[in-house]
């Protein structure tokens, strides 16, 4: 690692001065930014640990939906949102091992928006809105591409919003080395429509497969997807675990699978 | 930077580099090399420590966020002559052949015991409003945090398994 100086505020006020220093960096659970400054792939100035900010943890209903705090771990939203929205809570169960989960946060996972990460497609299908010490950002507009969001510098997610669907599930088809989705898709069916939502799979990330959410919204079965032609390949994640279109036809499959489970 | 660690009900002054790793402190700073460093990159477990009871990778945490957290290491399960009811399942079972990820294996064990205890579910578990089967396939999804490049996992399957009422563990019964 390069060297560092390093601050832990207690609050999201401290924390938003902190991050003002130039090239200083946000550190929630660390789980991935640690072994990027180990490889030196980073070099921040200055980390910010935010995982002494009480008023950015927790789980909390929110009117209908439901109040994720940033630097909430995922091991917490397992448990707490097993029975409030079971597919969230099955989602956080699986992602990569239970030391992981005891780290990991939701905010730094939507804000890295790795494209294979499980967060995004959750929080893009549950109608989520990114809240940052700023701002409130609908999930559609969060995730611009490849490891790229519309955070502004120096920005915290501070929390995360969904919205509870009728039924809601997401199939993940797993990496077995590293656990990520090599593809994975979260189903979410609402009073008003259906959001498919895709990780794992496109070049620019995570995104919302509509021609599925169409024929769902019309037609609430697996067999209503049959009829759709999977997305295209060419625009996919091709590497030594599968080619794009491999990756593509993945998409089908897997959206008929977390229809079929709801 | 100053700092103090609380390990093993125990609490240290340290001067260290922010840079340094949470597993890098216990081993270099205070002596405790029971903690592993394997991949240093958390992914094969052998770094597995307790912070405020929770399972972690130490080689992921930096050892300057942990102040005023209670860090747990295998050195405060247990000791020759006083094993933990885990420690001695792992040698009754051979658990292990060149040991090196034992301490890891251990301490993941604990709080996956201590988890299942609580009803936390996991990636095999069908029905998330049930309590988990005590099964096989539950205790290794559980413990896929944790590699063993000698391929000990029967042994590690059984020392848990065997060692699951003495830890505490209430629902024990066998579900395979």
């Amino acid at each position: 690692m390069y060297d560092f100086e390093f601050e832990r505020p207690r609050s999201i006020a401290d924390a938003v001065k902190a991050l003002k220093t130039e090239e200083a960096i946000a550190f929630s659970g660390g789980q991935t930014l640690m072994p990027t400054m180990k490889q030196r792939l980073a070099m921040p100035s200055k980390v910010v640990s935010l995982t002494a900010i009480e008023e950015m943890r927790g789980v909390r209903q929110d009117g209908s939906g439901i109040w994720i705090g940033g630097a909430t771990t995922h091991a917490t939203v397992a448990r707490e949102t097993k029975d409030s929205y079971p597919a969230l809570s099955s989602l956080a169960a699986r992602i990569g091992d239970p030391a992981v989960r005891a780290r990991g946060t939701i905010g730094g996972s939507v804000a890295n928006n790795d494209p294979s990460a499980c967060y995004p497609a959750g929080v893009l299908a549950s109608r989520g809105v990114i809240v940052t010490d700023r701002r409130e950002i609908p999930a559609d507009d969060f995730f611009e591409g490849m490891f790229m969001t519309a955070l502004e510098e120096g920005e915290i997610v501070t929390a995360v919003k969904v919205e509870v669907p009728e039924t809601a599930h997401y199939a993940k088809f797993i990496q077995p080395a590293s656990r990520f989705p090599l593809t994975a898709v979260f189903v979410a069916k609402y009073g008003d429509g259906v959001r498919v939502a895709v990780t794992g799979a496109s070049e620019s990330g995570v995104f919302r497969w509509t021609e599925a959410e169409d024929a769902l919204s019309g037609d609430w079965s697996a067999d209503a997807v049959d009829g759709l032609s999977a997305p295209d390949g060419s625009d996919m994640i091709s590497d030594l675990h599968g080619t794009g279109d491999y990756r593509a036809h993945l998409v089908k499959v897997m959206t008929k699978r977390a229809v079929a489970a709801c | 930077m100053q700092i103090t660690l609380s390990v093993n009900g125990e609490s240290h002054a340290l001067d260290i580099d922010p840079r340094t790793t949470l597993l890098d402190a216990l081993r270099d700073h205070l002596d405790l090399t029971g903690s592993k460093k394997g991949c240093d990159h958390g992914q094969c477990g052998a770094c597995t420590v307790h912070v405020n009871g929770r399972r972690i990778n130490s080689c992921l945490a930096l050892a300057v966020m942990h102040e005023g957290d209670e860090v747990t290491t295998i050195e405060g399960l247990g000791e020759p002559g006083n094993l933990s009811p885990l420690q001695a399942a792992f040698v009754r079972h051979d658990g292990f052949q060149c040991g090196y990820c034992t301490p890891g294996q251990i301490m993941s064990a604990k709080s996956m015991l201590e988890e299942f205890g609580n009803g936390w579910p996991s990636n095999v578990t069908d029905d998330l409003t049930a309590a988990p089967d005590f099964s096989d396939a539950e205790i290794k999804e559980r413990m896929s945090g944790n590699l063993c490049r000698c391929s000990a996992y029967p042994g590690i399957c059984r020392a848990i398994r065997d060692a699951a009422p003495d830890e505490g563990m209430h629902k024990t019964e066998a579900a395979e």
